[in-house]
């Protein structure tokens, strides 16, 4: 991840970035029928950050709150994408319409 | 009496000798290439090398790019390909085509006995030609070989998940790089028949080599352990990085009856303890 690299991002950031990242991917790819994600280098707290946004143009999420709990899956995963990689990251936002797609906004900081 | 329709006129003995010097040179590899195989392969390369004496020019203009030597060419790619596939030697291949050049100098030789300047100049000219057809084929043969060492590079990358028996009763397997579901079912399925064929009681499937570990990796993981256990082995996972044991955690996967190790040998020593195994007398 190379805008990771530019902030300076320690091994455990990445790690964790990368997985939020991945598991944002993967719904956009299955459950919103295919995606955009693209990075920018952001501030945080008037520090480096990296920021990702995922959007697709699938048939977005009817509750989000339900599909935020851990556990929950309408698919076969372990439901565990979305809560999870709101854990992993500093911030988490994500903006949804039913019939028009999701768009998940991540950002993370070097330490 | 020209070169081509030399060769037109005497196909059959120059065949005929050709085989047979073969069988002499030890070119005739009899265990990878058939008799029958290698004469029509003969044959094919014959008959191309007659019709392309026949429609060019082969006196000092002798180009073998001409678009004329195309079917010669195209006959050598196809002999080197079947026997690149048959593990023939580059060497056995040069052999193969410069033998050749016996049978033809010897019925020139008996036609134009008469005419020794021609003979030379037709000596000369077929040396050329079958140097280039040998040449040619070399080239073939190399390009071929590494096509097939690059498929079963990126085959073995691909695929290969290879099981090891590191002692008695203990399987291990390592995961690399990105996990796919293709993948993590090869693992799966390699590792659930290893624990049959070697009769395992701890399978250890080592995870240092995997980058990430997102919730469809873990999903894997954990299925691949109830299927262990389902054998009636244990399922260990070493080489989980605090880095990738943090992010597990806050994924929230929980790995429950999986045992779980910082590197390889804590879960050597981990399955030897199980099996009552002692280290170091
Ligand atoms: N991009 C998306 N478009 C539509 N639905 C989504 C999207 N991402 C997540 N979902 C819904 O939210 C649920 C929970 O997602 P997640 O936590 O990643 O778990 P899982 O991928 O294991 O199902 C999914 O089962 C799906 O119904
Ligand atoms: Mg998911």
């Amino acid at each position: 991840m190379n805008a990771m690299d530019r902030i300076g991002a320690s091994a455990i950031k990445r790690t964790k970035f990368v997985t939020a990242v991945s598991e944002i991917a993967r719904n956009a790819l299955i459950y919103g029928g295919g995606g955009v994600m693209t990075f920018h280098l952001h501030k945080l707290a008037g520090r480096p950050s990296v920021l990702a946004e995922c959007v697709d143009h699938g048939p977005g999420i009817a509750d989000v709150d339900r599909a935020l709990q851990d556990g929950y899956t309408t698919g076969k995963g372990l439901g565990l994408g979305l809560s999870g990689a709101r854990r992993l990251v500093d911030r988490f936002a994500i903006e949804t319409l039913p019939g028009e797609g999701t768009t998940v906004i991540m950002e993370c900081g070097a330490r | 009496m020209a070169l081509a329709t030399i060769i037109q006129n005497e196909f059959d003995q120059i065949l005929a000798n050709w085989m047979r010097d073969q069988g002499r040179e030890g070119v005739r590899r009899t265990d990878v290439v058939s008799a029958r195989e290698s004469e029509a392969q003969s044959r094919e390369l014959l008959q191309a090398l007659a019709r392309a004496l026949r429609d060019t020019r082969s006196d000092d203009t002798f180009d073998f790019s001409n678009p004329g030597w195309d079917p010669v060419r195209e006959a050598l790619e196809h002999i080197s390909q079947t026997r690149t596939e048959s593990g023939v030697s580059p060497t056995e291949m040069a052999w193969f085509i410069a033998s050749i050049k016996q049978s033809i100098f010897t019925i020139l030789s008996q036609r134009n006995a008469d005419d020794p300047k021609l003979l030379i100049d037709q000596v000369w000219m077929v040396t050329k030609i079958v140097d280039q057809m040998a040449l040619h084929a070399i080239s073939a043969y190399v390009d071929q070989r590494e096509a097939i060492i690059e498929r079963q590079q990126s085959e073995m990358t691909e695929v290969s998940a290879p099981v090891v028996k590191i002692w008695d009763r203990i399987v291990t397997v390592p995961l690399l790089g990105t996990v796919d579901s293709f993948r993590a079912q090869t693992v799966m399925e390699n590792l659930l028949q290893a624990i049959v064929e070697r009769e395992a009681e701890v399978a250890i499937i080592d995870i240092t080599g995997v980058s990430t570990v997102d919730t469809m990796v873990a999903q894997h993981l954990l299925k691949t352990a109830a299927a262990v256990r389902l054998m009636g082995a244990e399922c260990v996972i070493s080489g989980i990085s605090p880095k990738i044991a943090q992010t597990i955690v806050h994924l929230g996967v929980d790995l429950p009856n999986v045992v779980t190790r910082g590197d390889l040998q804590s879960g050597l020593s981990y399955a030897f303890e199980r099996l009552g195994v002692k280290i170091g007398g």
